[in-house]
């Protein structure tokens, strides 16, 4: 756990995991539209540990736009549908660290509602759950690319679990692991920042990319793909980083499993 | 946006260029340098076993502290003019000011030496000793090189961090006639040659106060260059402005906060000067200044209050992305980064400060340097949340609606759907728009659209959930 995490989100974690218990999969609006391959990931990662899982099809969004750009009100329309749609479920598993962070940490501010407070910290960003609640160490993946990692920082630091993204990553085989420099630094997504101060966000995503471009990796691997959407989109936009591709974590956590399945 | 500087009581803030927080403008040399001393600060705090219990003692003092201060403050005052100091309140900076000249003409002052001080920036005091005709020299070397260039501090610890060596010999040579150097020494001396005859000649020193020690109504300085000591003592008069928040309550708890202080900082493990200042030495005169200035605002807001435990200390200013690409003069005011964006809107108010909040990416870095743990992320979505809500640069009813019809459509599974569908073909389409408008622009100015892929994960799911569920 990081130390010097901002808090440490209180998460429902008691009483633990009962083998047999369903995980309840919370897609954000974003995966499911544009990159709806790593919500297949997810759901095979959890089946492959025998969890159960199932999708509840009225889920929409967490809030956080709203929510981040100071309009409250409105978010907690949003967050009140997401309740509703998810308080059945006891375990609720979301592969975005950004997502997971409202829903843990911001809910509360949003809404004290004690309903609205409890289920949030039900929620579970992916790697937490496969590493913290399953105890998976090793996926058995194998990923023959020079890749990197990129944390997304409210994983990082509202959450304070940097540690399962990295172990997990770590284990995958035949992977070259190259280290990004400083790699505890913001993209500079920021959600409604990236348009609202579109200069800065963009400064700060192209030391992001000169940061990648140094650590000679071909694949960006992130456990937030609303980083990747922007780091991704200023690599592609560029002849000398075009060839550098973008994976979310789960993808590659399921890489090369296929003839085992 | 942040086009307008700010304008207070006909002071003229932002006179020197910037772009605002939306644009890049910081020279090179700023950011490189914030970064360079985040890091080797954070190596020195990291080297200490215990410096997160220490930042949850220092959290937990400040907290008593401001929860306290109509306390402590009085005993401050009994206990430091008990032994001779004259204390003055203050509840803006008009009326600090006020004291200031008034104290001034008692003593028939014609040239101030001041340590380096924020308090002071906030009330301009320089300028309005100048206009009353009196000479103000800076001493803290890197105020005193942006006093001569005619600038303001970019940041609270390093004012001039974003100026190279061979910026101060070429601003020396110019200013002062000094031959060109490059040499760190060589300015250092310079710099320490003009400042000695501005000490021996100076009627009054003017000071801030790092600390303020209650039970034993002690006024803490801490410095490295010695020019605060030699501006507190040296001149018959000595005037300390205090803010309301630098309250501690006993002087058993000050050690942890000069191990915390440099530590985050500067990197030091103590400062070179530490100065409790008890009383006026004999023959002399101490003034205390005890301002508020819109500090009592952030009192008002109990989700705020974290925001006066700060030290000002600069560790979330160094290690803030955002502050390393647009400098500090381009956050209006006396405090730039994260700090500044918490704190300028409440000593300010939203009209003039409302978009400060909305200057960051929300990466928690400020927060997990600093040292008395203030939480400055949630504190910037509550002040964005103040800010879309009170007469503020941000309010706006076109968002306002565009947000509630967002909510509207995410409030329920079909109107997701619908407006899922038409964002993908919006984004599709897209491509061949030959310009984009408003926030598509701002988004494709650097960076390409997510491509579109084939059908949602819904569909996916609608024809595999049996192979999944339970």
């Amino acid at each position: 756990m990081n130390q010097s995490a901002i808090s440490v989100a209180p998460r429902q974690d008691d009483p633990p995991y009962r083998p047999g218990e369903p995980a309840a999969l919370f897609i954000p609006c974003y995966i499911d539209q544009f990159y709806p391959s790593i919500a297949r990931a997810t759901a095979r990662l959890l089946k492959r540990y025998g969890v159960p899982v199932v999708y509840p099809t009225a889920q929409t969004c967490c809030g956080q736009p709203a929510f981040n750009s100071g309009y409250w009100e409105e978010s907690r329309r949003v967050i009140r549908h997401f309740c509703d749609v998810f308080e059945p479920h006891r375990w609720i598993v979301c592969p975005s660290g950004s997502c997971t962070a409202m829903c843990r940490v911001f809910f509360e501010q949003a809404d004290p509602d004690p309903r609205i407070v409890g289920i949030g910290r039900r929620v579970f960003e992916l790697t937490e759950f496969l590493h913290d609640i399953l105890g998976v160490t090793d996926t058995g993946a194998t990923f023959p690319h020079k890749a990197t990692l990129h944390i997304g920082c409210h994983g990082r630091r509202e959450l304070g679990m940097a540690g399962p993204p990295q172990k997990l990553f770590e284990s995958v085989r035949g992977m070259t692991y190259c280290p990004l420099p400083d790699m505890e630094e913001c993209c500079g997504f920021g959600g409604t920042f990236s348009v609202k101060m579109p200069g800065t966000s963009l400064a700060m995503g192209e030391t992001k990319v000169q940061n990648i471009v140094r650590s000679g990796a071909d694949v960006v691997v992130s456990n937030d793909v609303s980083c990747l959407m922007h780091i991704g989109g200023i690599l592609r936009r560029k002849p000398e980083t075009k060839h550098i591709r973008t994976m979310h974590i789960a993808e590659v956590l399921v890489a090369g499993w296929e003839e085992r399945e | 946006m942040y086009t307008q500087p700010i304008h207070l009581d006909g002071a003229e803030f932002l006179t020197e260029k910037t772009k605002g927080l939306a644009e890049p403008a910081a020279p090179g040399s700023l950011g490189v340098n914030a970064e360079r001393s985040s890091k080797s600060n954070r190596a020195v705090t990291d080297s200490v076993p215990y410096f997160q219990d220490w930042r949850e003692a220092a959290h937990q003092v400040k907290r008593y502290a401001i929860a306290n201060l109509d306390k402590l403050l009085v005993e401050f005052e009994r206990n430091i003019s008990a032994r001779g100091a004259v204390v003055l309140w203050a509840k803006d900076a008009a009326e600090a000011n006020e004291h200031v000249l008034r104290i001034a003409r008692e003593h028939n002052v014609k040239s101030v030496v001041k340590a380096k001080s924020m308090v002071t920036e906030e009330m301009e005091l320089n300028r309005v000793l100048e206009t009353a005709g009196i000479r103000a020299v800076e001493t803290d070397l890197g105020e005193y090189i942006v006093q001569l260039a005619g600038q303001r501090p970019v940041h609270i610890v390093t004012p001039a961090i974003h100026m190279s060596a061979a910026d101060v010999g070429r601003l020396f040579a110019e200013k002062l006639g000094e031959p060109m150097t490059e040499e760190h020494t060589k300015l250092a001396d310079i710099a320490r040659r003009h400042l000695r005859e501005e000490y021996l000649q100076a009627d009054m020193g003017v000071s801030g106060c790092n600390f303020a020690v209650a039970r034993t109504g002690t006024a803490v300085v801490i410095e490295n260059e010695g020019n605060a000591g030699l501006s507190t003592a040296t001149p018959p008069v000595h005037v300390a402005v205090v803010g309301i928040e630098k309250m501690l309550p006993r002087l058993e708890d000050l050690p942890l906060f000069l191990n915390l202080l440099p530590r985050s900082g500067t990197g030091q493990k103590l400062t070179s000067y530490t100065h409790l200042i008890h009383g006026p030495a004999p023959g002399r005169k101490l003034y205390v200044i005890i301002i508020d200035n819109g500090r009592s605002n952030v009192l008002c807001d109990p989700a705020a209050r974290a925001a006066l435990y700060c030290i000002r200390c600069g560790a979330c200013i160094n290690n803030c992305p955002v502050y390393r690409h647009v400098g500090g003069w381009a956050y209006g005011w006396v405090y730039p980064g994260p700090i500044g964006s918490i704190l300028t809107p409440h000593l300010l108010g939203m009209k003039q400060a409302g978009e400060l909040p909305f200057a960051s990416s929300l990466c928690g870095a400020c927060s997990e340097v600093c040292p008395v743990k203030i939480d400055i992320p949630h504190q910037l979505v509550h002040l964005r949340h103040r800010a879309v809500n009170e007469p503020s640069p941000m309010r706006s009813w076109t968002e306002r609606l565009t947000w509630s019809v967002w909510a509207w459509m995410m409030a329920g599974p079909m109107r997701y759907r619908l407006t899922m569908t038409g964002l993908r073909i919006g984004v599709r389409l897209s491509r061949f728009l030959p310009w984009h408008p408003g926030k598509l622009g701002a988004w494709t100015r650097g960076r390409e659209l997510p491509e579109v892929p084939g059908p949602d994960f819904r569909h996916w799911w609608k024809r595999n959930k049996n192979k999944y569920e339970p």
